[in-house]
């Protein structure tokens, strides 16, 4: 009976320690619990889960994306410029940064599946390629004032009194709900954990693998560039030092949240659970008054590599059992 | 068989397999690019007991990228690859800018500026601590067993928020003038800076041709398990390898506060780790690990710099260097890659009939 | 889906289920077959067999799809193929089972055995996956051959026997024609040995064609009803198992009778009165799962052979000697004092060598030349300085080029540019310059060609005479016993016993049987 459900040890690990986190802050500090701080996570989060879904299907497949924090930056970049100096309206100007994003995505997948390319190199030059082409629009901060662009940006949605949640949140839970749907139940999804198991063998087996590994790098752009609208929604401005290190707190959530680094190993719902950790953290650090900033900097950087020597103390446990 | 290499190898087959081929052939190109857009670019006068010019220019700037780059390529050779250059050059000029500080003392009615703790301390200081980051990434990479991407991606974010804290998130700006000639001095006429690139260029070239490193660290590039079994101390000299890149990362931390007189923890060193990964493999390091080519990363610091001076004298945005960049990384990548070598032919050469397995 | 509850209609005997017909595969110079012809019926388990190097796993990979042969051409069940790839393969029904077992380990017992062909249900004319209908058919599937887990727990929580079975099973499920086995054993006990016999018989019965590639000799007369001997790449025969005879296989595959073996080497070491102390000697040396409390010892100028089957523990014990993996219990001692073996530098400074199994992985590097590949091991010795010279390294390569026969252009080559023998002899090299006590070989004389084969050892040999200490790991036993003072036997990760120079083959193999 154990057993059955050993696998899903790594991702109860990652919801005790958020739920122990909670239970810390919301001893420790006043107006910290509550169903509305719980929401406000998640609404100001909501594009970190969006852009940490497609990474985790990335590093499911073992490979990694460096470039989301540029291309979210650059869909703002783009949303910002279209809508106010060319005054398109959002709704046309969505959907084009929604395919700018997975163009750019499917773009570094060919490359990486065609030529055997190594996929920390080939999203490392798209993300300096995202972020110049950011600075080529516009040195400065561009600002939204679109009346329809602020009117979706405030809108609230009340769930129960006292507790409401922003589009970006509903969306965000949204795209989190179809992604374990696709992770779970379609062959597509299963393909991704295959590839990550081992790739030689899901080739022998018979599984879509070219196919399959262009459209993970495909389907991050789409995040990413998704995870850009939503930050628009929430800075209301377009700018080229928008989300950077990004890429960093969507790999930190993936991998707080249980899935390996090597692949193959992990669940989508686990990403959620990270995201609303490194939340919960900056949460606590800005309660608590005395820390700067920059704490939540290094604090993620310390819990990945917590959780990265654990993966691989684990791995090597396995191997010589 | 045959014993000493016959000298039939003419001189012109020589030129055409020297490793340095490519990578000078590329800055010729760029330079000449730039002569002709630049009337005065090869113009060198000789003001101020120094010489002055759009090359020493470049020269100039070039050298804490090249030391950079030198780090790099070792790094590179045994497989690996190091993103947080960037950050630890923030570390280093934060480190030695708060040490030295400057403030205004007067003394016998001359004002002088006097550093917080002695310079060569604040150096030594600076030094270290970015030793100590390399040594970091090294045992992440070696004891622990971390993907080296991985390994450093967490101090190229987390090392800035250091940097950032160690500096209150200011600049700090240095006010000690002896501390100016490091990033601005002359010797002999052209740029210290240089001088400090090219020594380490030589220490590192003694070393790797006149004792067995060179040859340690291409075996384990190229298979890592095999150099092991010989005997080879693979996790030493891997480690040893990141140390070294922190270390030289701290050195171009140095040049660079030297040269603006300040410390910003947050821009310094941006977007470094590109320009080297770029010198590197444009000076004909394979990404995959193995033979490397310490000079050819020195070309290839050149070339970017003198791709960035270009751009700049051009008069277009600045910011296209990312794009133009981003771009170069791209065709470097495909072309070593033996799939787009292998695709290429077969677009160009029509496959023999029968079609060989 | 599939229906995968139906036995395999049977064929006629008159025509084979699979055919290979004059099938000839080239690589560059060396010709891997030439004209084999294979006839698989249905309801046989059918053998093939050969030594290394005959073409066994060239024929496997032109049938799986891997290659595509030169000449000759392929039927199955009458109709012309042509594989192109495995998914070809395994789409025209021939399903095979690698020693590797080609599954994903972090996947399901059940989603391994449907991936690519899931059951589905839902809208869209089944968009998403029936995981409730996969996995009671992956169970129905796997208790056909009486193997009852959970199925829903990953594949890798389970042993490699299991994993075969699973392997089999996805087979089953694809209603393959054609079932092949590459060397399924080696990883396998006996009884899990039993249960695969049991399992193979059981399918046979129902009709499906089985290819068994193995080369343990008892296991063919276990199971197998026809035998196909390759040797260099050519058909030597086709022949029912029952009219071949242990020694008629044997000289099949060798190609010569099997003579008692004939030992070179002098028992001159006994005659000369007291035994020289060992100089290497393990007590109680074990590590779990791969080699089990281990007492051996050798002395200087001794030639040790390790007998033993594939996967009995002897490339495990070399590398516990060398330092490559650490033990978990005994100890090694060396001149009577007990060492620490960490690591392969520190072997290599008490004086051992390592010529490693795997040359490719392990052995060449293989775009260094062929003098820094020689020199290697030697100057790791010594550490960064004193650094061997350009102009000694190539004085050191080309006398090792000379006295051993490597052929190379020059020895500024790069060593994968070599022929595969003359890779060994490189790396044989590289530890000759390190001048070491104790030389363990493992496997030196795999894919060689005969004429290499010999020079190889008569250099082990000669330098046993000079006084180095040589373990010698070789699946060509007939080796092993011409050229070993004392053979140590190995069965499943432990010593079985000792025979003398002298011995031949038959009481070697009786040994390892456990009937000594």
């Amino acid at each position: 009976m154990m057993k059955r459900y050993a696998k899903y040890l790594p991702l109860m690990a990652t919801v005790s320690l958020f739920m122990a986190m909670a239970t810390f802050g919301s001893v420790s500090y006043n107006g910290f619990f509550s169903a509305q701080a719980f929401l406000n996570l998640l609404i100001d989060n909501a594009f970190l889960v969006i852009v940490a879904v497609g990474m985790t299907f990335v590093i499911l497949t073992g490979g990694i994306d460096l470039s989301v924090g540029s291309v979210v930056a650059l869909s703002t970049m783009v949303l910002a410029a279209l809508v106010e100096k060319y005054h398109w309206s959002l709704w046309l100007a969505m959907p084009l940064v929604l395919l700018m994003g997975t163009s750019l995505g499917a773009f570094m997948g060919w490359l990486i599946q065609r030529f055997r390319l190594q996929p920390f190199i080939v999203t490392l030059a798209g993300m300096f390629l995202a972020r110049g082409l950011c600075y080529l629009i516009s040195i400065d901060s561009i600002s939204i004032t679109d009346e329809a662009y602020t009117t979706l940006a405030q809108m609230r949605i009340t769930l129960w009194p006292d507790a409401a949640v922003s589009l970006s949140a509903l969306l965000a839970v949204a795209v989190l709900l179809v992604a374990m749907y696709v992770a779970h139940a379609t062959e597509f999804g299963r393909t991704v954990y295959a590839i990550g198991g081992s790739e030689q063998s899901a080739v022998l087996m018979g599984l879509p693998v070219a196919r399959t590994t262009v459209l993970v790098y495909t389907f991050s752009g789409f995040c990413s560039a998704l995870g850009g609208v939503v930050f628009t929604l929430y800075m209301l401005s377009g700018y080229g030092l928008h989300a950077v290190g990004l890429e960093l707190d969507a790999i930190a959530a993936v991998v707080i949240g249980g899935t390996l680094l090597s692949g193959g190993v992990g669940y989508v719902a686990g990403t959620l659970f990270g995201v609303l950790t490194l939340g919960i953290i900056q949460s606590l650090i800005m309660f608590d008054g005395s820390l700067s900033s920059w704490w939540t900097r290094i604090v993620i950087g310390v819990l990945l590599f917590v959780f990265c020597v654990l993966q691989r103390v684990f791995e090597a446990g396995r191997k010589n059992s | 068989m045959s014993t000493a290499r016959t000298t039939t190898t003419t001189w012109l087959q020589r030129v055409q397999s020297h490793a340095l081929l490519w990578p000078l052939v590329t800055l010729s190109l760029i330079l000449l690019v730039n002569a002709s857009l630049n009337p005065g670019f090869w113009m060198l006068q000789w003001r101020d007991g120094h010489l002055y010019g759009s090359v020493i220019d470049i020269l100039n700037r070039s050298a804490p990228l090249m030391l950079v780059s030198l780090g790099m390529t070792l790094v590179i050779a045994t497989r690996g690859i190091d993103i947080s250059v960037g950050a630890v050059v923030a570390i280093s000029a934060s480190v030695a800018a708060l040490m030295i500080g400057g403030t205004l003392v007067i003394n016998n009615g001359v004002a002088t500026h006097v550093s917080r703790f002695p310079m060569p301390l604040a150096i030594v200081c600076a030094l270290l601590v970015a030793l100590f980051c390399g040594l970091w990434n090294g045992l992440l990479v070696a004891k622990i067993g971390l993907q080296p991407i991985i390994a450093t991606l967490i101090l190229m974010v987390a090392g800035r928020g250091i940097a950032q804290l160690a500096t209150g998130g200011q600049i700090v700006t240095v006010y000690y003038a002896p501390y100016f000639y490091i990033g601005n001095g002359f010797l002999w006429g052209l740029p210290f800076a240089l001088f400090i690139a090219a020594a380490v260029y030589l220490v590192m070239h003694l070393a790797v041709t006149r004792t067995a490193l060179g040859l340690f660290i291409q075996a384990i590039g190229i298979n890592p398990a095999a150099a092991r079994l010989a005997g080879v101390r693979e996790r030493l000299i891997t480690v040893c390898v990141y140390a070294f890149c922190g270390l030289t990362a701290g050195v171009a931390g140095l040049i660079i506060s030297s040269n603006v007189k300040s410390a910003d923890g947050n821009n310094a060193g941006n977007l470094m780790e590109l320009d080297a990964i770029l010198a590197v493999t444009l000076g004909g390091t394979l990404l995959r690990g193995g033979r490397f080519n310490l000079a050819g990363s020195m070309v290839g610091a050149l070339i970017i710099q003198t791709l960035t001076s270009t751009i700049y004298s051009i008069g277009v945005p600045p910011e296209i260097n990312l794009v133009v960049k981003a771009a170069v990384v791209f065709v470097v990548m495909l072309l070593q890659s033996a799939e787009f070598r292998r695709a290429v032919h077969g677009w160009v050469m029509r496959p023999a009939v029968g079609g060989a397995a | 889906m599939t229906d995968t509850t139906q036995p395999q209609a049977v064929n006629a005997k008159g025509i084979p289920v699979l055919e290979l017909s004059g099938v000839s595969k080239q690589f560059g110079l060396v010709r891997a077959l030439s004209g084999v012809n294979l006839r698989l019926y249905a309801g046989e388990v059918h053998a093939l067999m050969g030594q290394n190097g005959a073409g066994k796993s060239t024929l496997i990979k032109v049938l799986t799809g891997v290659y595509r042969a030169d000449q000759g051409e392929m039927c199955l069940c009458g109709q012309r193929i042509n594989a192109g790839s495995t998914l070809e393969a395994q789409h025209l029904g021939i399903s095979t089972v690698y020693q590797e077992v080609n599954l994903c380990p972090n996947l399901s017992v059940a989603e391994n055995i449907f991936a690519g062909r899931y059951p589905r249900r839902g809208l869209l004319g089944g968009l998403s996956i029936d995981w409730s209908r996969m996995q009671s058919e992956a169970q129905t599937l796997l208790q056909r051959l009486n193997l009852n887990i959970d199925v829903t727990q990953p594949l890798s929580s389970y042993s490699v026997a299991v994993q075969q079975m699973v392997a089999i099973a996805r087979g089953l499920s694809i209603s393959a024609k054609v079932l092949i086995l590459d060397e399924p054993t080696s990883s396998l006990d006996d009884e899990e040995v039993e249960r695969l016999y049991g399992v193979l018989r059981q399918l046979r019965d129902q009709g499906m064609a089985i290819l068994f590639v193995t080369h343990f000799l008892d296991q063919v007369y276990a199971v197998c009803d026809r035998i196909t001997v390759l040797r260099n790449g050519e058909l030597v025969g086709e022949y029912p198992a029952a009219e071949l005879g242990h020694q008629a296989l044997i000289a099949a595959m060798v190609g010569r009778e099997l003579v008692a073996a004939h030992s070179v080497r002098h028992v001159a070491v006994a005659d000369a009165g007291e035994p020289e102390p060992q100089w290497l000697q393990t007590k109680a040396l074990n590590r779990r799962g791969h080699v089990k409390s281990m007492d051996f010892g050798i002395r200087r100028g001794e030639v040790v052979g390790i007998g033993g089957l594939l996967g009995s523990g002897r490339t495990e014990l070399a590398r516990l000697l060398f330092g490559l993996d650490r033990s978990d219990a005994g100890q090694i001692s060396l001149n009577g004092n007990k060492v620490r073996m960490d690591s392969p530098a520190t072997a290599i400074k008490l004086g051992l060598g390592l010529c490693p199994e795997d040359r490719k992985a392990e052995g060449i590097i293989a775009e260094l030349s062929v003098r820094e590949n020689i020199a290697l091991a030697l100057q790791a010795r010594q550490g960064l300085w004193p650094f061997i010279s350009r102009a000694q390294q190539t004085a050191m390569a080309e006398s090792y080029v000379k006295a051993l026969g490597i052929k190379t252009a020059d020895v500024d080559t790069p060593i994968g540019q070599l022929s595969g023998g003359n890779q060994q002899k490189a790396v044989l090299a590289r530890w000759l310059a390190t001048q070491p006590s104790l030389l363990i070989l493992d496997e030196p004389t795999r894919g060689i060609d005969v004429a290499a084969k010999q020079e190889i050892m008569n250099e082990i040999l000669a330098l046993a005479k000079q006084g180095m200490a040589v373990l010698f790991i070789s699946s060509e036993m007939d080796e092993v016993v011409r050229v070993s003072d004392r053979i140590v036997v190995m069965r499943e990760h432990a010593k079985v016993g000792e025979l003398p120079a002298g011995t031949d083959e038959h009481a070697v193999y009786a040994m390892i049987a456990g009937q000594a």
